[in-house]
């Protein structure tokens, strides 16, 4: 099997499994219960608590386990609007963040809120202008993907700060982070930002864990109430062998990082030449440059379509990912490739890459060869 | 005096000498229906289906009794003895608990059906009787013979007497089978899981065929269709289902064939596939979800020239009716929301930009002369995958 879609999620590591199968025997435990059996689960959540905020180099008691990347983004913007909703109504975000975002506000605004969607670049960059311009006194929150997940590009978040810190020092900068953890080289402390979040499986960790990241002095309030766990931010039983494996694939990921890294970056090198040299007629979308995310690579090939070349792809055992669902009854076009200025047919046949460190060079020949092999005859089809 | 549910057969009352073999085969479908759920007994008496059961289950029994065939109302009652003061009292107890649930019943009419001539008062005897002692009993009640709130339906059977005053609608029609066999041609869509209920319900027994181009479309879209067949299986019991990868076919025409009869022309090879296909498996007709002018491909000329590709009888239920009611149907049945799923199971890139609406026999066969269409058609047949949907 050849693995390419890493954005939608990952494969856990071996070792990660072992350590959930290990917890999920031994620590069943309900880290409220007041025995030791209790007593062993609150500490081995403890443990993973210290590993994540050692990771991200804050304070452990600024780190929330939650559901996933979802539930994160819910707390996170719920929770700010709510406490300071009497100071004023106004939100900002992007028109390219993730449908935890993008719906969290379709409600907000039903509820009274007014939210500006900020427009991207030719690079999937948001305006620092756009956004000096957005910024007024009723202005509460701007809200901001780290990473974009279908082309990779990285927001200048310090910069993004800066403007805050300028406009109204007030406004609190959620950054969804999803697709940043773990893959690219930042400080939370650095860029100054008040919440973010995260995910367990997007890193090669189990599904149905996630965390958020709360600056110490923001007082926020829960949108789930219960029995007070993780500090009453997130009631509800803690899912602490999903915690702990969490916790083993953050501290495997943090000792390879660096070599990981460079490894998928040369494998996205190396894909875009191999694509380059051998098919026709295309459109690489993420740039190699460190303003976009190594682990993903989105490429237009004209005259195909994105869902066609993926069914090809996995009748060879090898999976990717599309910008958009073929349908005859009005595609869903993704803002953002057309935002970067990606014409209907270039939209239709766009795929997303999204490497990891398990694949290696002679995947990438095999994949590129297939879906050499697989436009061919798509577009022998399509053009006639 | 016990609680049971009362089954109307409606139409099949009617059918003469064959009545008792209509009867038998509804009684093993609901027998089959109802399986899971453990009943007490099962019983005829007269022209209706009557079943025991612990009163705690008729909820259940009813939901899968609504979805045979073959019955029109379903109703639960009370089972006493012939015996008029037997009778007052279940029909109090019914009044009573109608009551309840509804305060607002201010009218009623005893409506009795005797079927046991010997019994000694008549019908309009019973009714009177028993609706004055209703009266009597219930202050706030009046007796409305024209449009009451509430009819009190006493039968009068062999055995005992039936009190009931709900009387649920079922689908009527024909228990399945009892008409035949036939192969739906499913896709999707909204239109055709209508036009496979609608013969279902006339007593066909349905199989399926389904034709995709994977991998110019999805897996999902498949797996949206075998849901659809599912839904279908809740009335008609299990189902095959033959899958049929119509891919070469496609780009066959898409090479050798003018653009704009691309669908007309595949729809043929979708016919004389279907009419294989039913015709080894001994079904003995053809169904469709075509309705008249709904696209290009189903105007007069376009079923004209699909039709002349098969000699097997084609059935379109749908033929005459609007989409709103089409779907209409399907929301009744609870198809449309599957239905409605995104998946597509046939991608645009086959789609003419203007398909031929007027096309005429001879030129498409002129067309396909491009084409070798007995290979095609065995190689689909030969591929193709046969599932059991239950």
């Amino acid at each position: 099997m050849i693995y390419l879609d890493n954005c939608a999620t990952t494969k856990m590591r071996r070792k990660v499994i072992e350590t959930m199968y290990s917890s999920l025997e031994k620590d069943f435990g309900n880290p409220s219960s007041l025995h030791r059996l209790g007593l062993k689960s609150e500490k081995e959540i403890k443990k993973s608590r210290q590993i994540v905020s050692d990771y991200l180099n804050v304070d452990e008691r600024e780190i929330y386990f939650t559901s996933g990347g979802t539930e994160s983004n819910n707390i996170a913007i719920q929770s700010i609007v709510n406490s300071l909703c009497k100071r004023g109504k106004h939100i900002i975000t992007t028109n390219i963040e993730h449908a935890s975002i993008i719906n969290t506000m379709k409600e907000l605004e039903t509820k009274g809120f007014k939210v500006t969607y900020l427009d991207v670049d030719s690079e999937g960059r948001i305006s620092l202008e756009d956004l000096k311009q957005a910024i007024n006194d009723e202005t509460i929150l701007v809200s901001i993907i780290h990473v974009n997940n279908e082309i990779g590009t990285i927001q200048d978040i310090k910069e993004i700060k800066n403007i805050i810190k300028l406009k109204n020092s007030k406004v609190i900068l959620h950054v969804d982070g999803i697709q940043s953890f773990g893959k690219i080289d930042f400080s939370i402390k650095d860029l100054g930002i008040d919440t973010f979040s995260f995910s367990s499986h997007k890193i090669h960790g189990p599904k149905g864990v996630g965390g958020l990241y709360v600056k110490r002095d923001l007082k926020l309030s829960p949108i789930v109430f219960g029995g007070n766990q993780e500090r009453g931010m997130r009631s509800g039983t803690e899912n602490v062998s999903g915690i702990i494996a969490f916790g083993k694939a953050v501290e495997i990921m943090d000792k390879n990082k660096q070599e990981e890294r460079k490894h998928v970056l040369e494998l996205k090198r190396y894909t875009i030449e191999l694509i380059e040299k051998n098919i026709e007629d295309i459109k690489i979308n993420s740039s190699l440059d460190n303003g976009f995310s190594p682990y993903i690579l989105s490429i237009s090939f004209r005259n195909t379509r994105g869902e066609v070349l993926l069914h090809f792809l996995e009748q060879k055992d090898i999976y990717i990912s599309t910008a958009s669902a073929c349908s005859s009854n009005g595609t869903k076009k993704s803002d953002i490739l057309k935002a970067i200025g990606l014409d209907d047919l270039e939209i239709e046949g766009t795929i997303r890459i999204c490497f990891s460190y398990e694949n290696n060079k002679d995947d990438i020949v095999y994949f590129v060869d297939e879906l050499r092999k697989s436009v061919e005859e798509i577009r022998k089809i399509m053009k006639r | 005096m016990e609680k049971v549910i009362s089954v109307s057969l409606g139409e099949l009352a009617l059918k003469g000498s064959n009545r008792k073999y209509f009867e038998d085969q509804l009684i093993k479908q609901i027998m089959n229906k109802t399986k899971d759920i453990r009943y007490d007994k099962l019983y005829k008496e007269q022209g209706k289906i009557y079943i025991e059961a612990n009163e705690e289950k008729f909820e259940s029994l009813m939901e899968k009794l609504k979805n045979v065939f073959g019955l029109v109302y379903i109703s639960p009652c009370i089972r006493v003895e012939k015996d008029i003061e037997a009778i007052e009292e279940a029909c109090i107890l019914n009044m009573k608990e109608r009551l309840e649930k509804d305060p607002n019943i201010k009218t009623f009419k005893v409506d009795t059906n005797r079927a046991d001539k010997n019994f000694a008062f008549t019908s309009p005897e019973i009714s009177r009787e028993i609706g004055k002692r209703l009266l009597n009993k219930f202050d706030n009640l009046n007796v409305d013979v024209h449009n009451p709130d509430l009819y009190m339906y006493i039968d009068i059977k062999q055995t005992h007497a039936y009190i009931y005053s709900e009387r649920i609608k079922a689908y009527g029609g024909m228990p399945i089978g009892t008409s035949g066999k036939a192969l739906l041609l499913i896709s999707g869509g909204i239109d055709s899981p209508v036009a496979g209920f609608m013969m279902a319900k006339r007593g066909v027994s349905l199989s399926c065929v389904h034709y995709h181009s994977y991998p110019f479309t999805s897996e999902r879209g498949e797996e949206k269709v075998k849901e659809l067949a599912k839904k279908l299986s809740m009335y008609t019991g299990k189902i095959k289902f033959y899958s049929v990868n119509i891919l070469n076919i496609q780009k066959e025409i898409n090479e050798k064939c003018p653009e704009k009869e691309m669908t007309i022309i595949s729809r043929k090879f979708m016919m004389r596939i279907a009419e294989k296909i039913a015709r080894y498996n001994k079904l003995d007709a053809l169904i469709t979800g075509e309705s008249l002018g709904q696209v290009a491909s189903q105007t007069m000329q376009g079923l004209t020239v699909t039709d002349e590709s098969v000699s097997i009888p084609v059935f379109r239920p749908l033929i005459g009716m609007d989409k709103v009611d089409i779907i209409e149907i399907a929301r009744d049945i609870d198809t449309l929301e599957t239905s409605n799923l995104p998946f597509e199971d046939c991608c645009t890139v086959f789609l003419p930009k203007h398909p031929v609406t007027n096309p005429s026999v001879e030129n498409i066969k002129r067309s396909e002369e491009a084409l070798d269409v007995e290979t095609l058609v065995k190689d689909a047949i030969d591929n193709m995958k046969v599932y059991i949907i239950k």
